[in-house]
């Protein structure tokens, strides 16, 4: 088996997380697209790293833990206060800009 | 090229999060969504164990399937667990054109995929013993402003979050004092209910309560069982009325006709003939009288 294997697969991950956030109205499932597309772009790291022999791409996939985290934790944040004074967490529902 | 146990491992395992995945979209509840990510991240800490990064396979479990992924199902228990999609769509068409995105977005990044050559490799075989330590001589190496930075960046995260769902009160706060101010500001009484029917006669939730006077005391029967018209008299109880054959006379100026019995005689003129009489006979005396 190729180490590419790995690089489709994360391929492959990060098209249905994209394909979630197009296609989902509930904003958490939508978050959870994008968390999906951070993970499988991790994976990409760690499979390049282990390609190149260099542990950089490891690094690299750490940082993105950690913004993925704080990301998280802003965006939960956000999805609270909305679906407070909308009582709603569908993305169709926060049209206060329209018009 | 990897050895033929991780292949097993990569063609068991890849298949099931391609799966699990693919319940992100398409699971109707958004608590079935998270369960697939959940399996999704778990296998992913598999991946990277597999890939020689078991440092990063231990962060994932602990820091997504352990932190992110609860924190998800946390919000979604705030927000509603039955807080499904809305199926009409606002926007025409954009059902289609969301998978016409997806899947051109992954015909575009599979073409250009198969114009890179990734064959062979050079993995970390000999780092991988000590991954952890290697990991933080790069990391505490080349990467010490990034990673001060990113220390920021988790605490205005934190103090984000917490201005985010932070609610002022609207109106002033009412604390014990305010409560027992206005308590006695309005009059009301102070003192905690008399409990029922301790020292009545019997001891029951449904019988008031006597004062020192003889008269049963309303309040210490419950609201709930007053409203329901589920109280019971402490006079004129039959059971109760065994008790009185001492020949003591009845109090009654105490009338309440709900809960009693139909043998409860009438106020004023039950006072001479009840007090022989046993409690059956009422009907009877009443006839006598009449008669």
């Amino acid at each position: 088996m190729d180490y590419a294997n790995y690089v489709y697969l994360a391929v492959i991950l990060f098209t249905i997380g994209a394909a979630t956030v197009l296609l989902r109205r509930n904003a958490i499932i939508v978050f959870m697209g994008i968390e999906l597309m951070l993970n499988s772009a991790n994976l990409a790291f760690v499979a390049f790293s282990r390609i190149n022999g260099d542990l950089t791409g490891q690094v690299v996939a750490f940082f993105v833990m950690t913004v993925a985290a704080a990301e998280v934790v802003v965006g939960l944040a956000i999805i609270v206060s909305i679906y407070r004074s909308r009582r709603s967490v569908s993305v169709d529902d926060i049209n206060l800009l329209k018009n | 090229m990897t050895s033929g146990a991780e292949a097993v491992l990569f063609w068991c395992l890849a298949p099931l999060m391609v799966l699990a995945a693919l319940g992100l979209i398409f699971a109707r509840k958004a608590v079935h969504a998270t369960i697939c990510m959940v399996f999704v991240m778990i296998s992913l800490a598999v991946m990277y164990i597999a890939n020689q990064a078991p440092f990063l396979g231990i962060v994932q479990i602990v820091v997504y399937t352990g932190a992110v992924m609860m924190l998800f199902l946390f919000v979604i228990m705030l927000v509603g667990v039955d807080a499904g999609d809305s199926l009409v769509d606002t926007l025409k068409g954009q059902r289609w054109i969301g998978w016409l995105l997806g899947i051109g977005l992954g015909v575009v990044v599979f073409s250009f995929l198969g114009r890179v050559s990734l064959a062979g490799g050079k993995g970390h075989a000999e780092t991988v013993a000590n991954n952890p330590a290697e990991i933080a001589r790069v990391l505490l190496g080349n990467f010490v402003f990034p990673l001060e930075l990113v220390g920021v960046l988790l605490v205005t995260a934190a103090i984000a979050a917490l201005t985010m769902t932070h609610r002022r009160n609207l109106t002033k706060r009412i604390g014990q004092k305010e409560l027992a101010d206005t308590r006695v500001a309005s009059g009301a009484r102070l003192t905690p209910l008399p409990s029922p029917g301790v020292f009545a006669q019997r001891n029951a939730m449904d019988v008031p309560a006597l004062d020192p006077h003889g008269q049963p005391v309303e309040a210490s029967v419950s609201r709930v069982l007053r409203a329901r018209g589920q109280e019971r008299d402490a006079i004129y109880d039959p059971d109760i009325e065994l008790l009185d054959e001492a020949g003591r006379p009845a109090p009654s100026t105490w009338d309440r006709s709900v809960g009693s019995g139909a043998s409860a005689p009438a106020n004023g003129e039950s006072e001479s003939t009840a007090v022989t009489e046993d409690s059956g006979n009422a009907e009877s005396t009443s006839n006598e009288k009449e008669d």
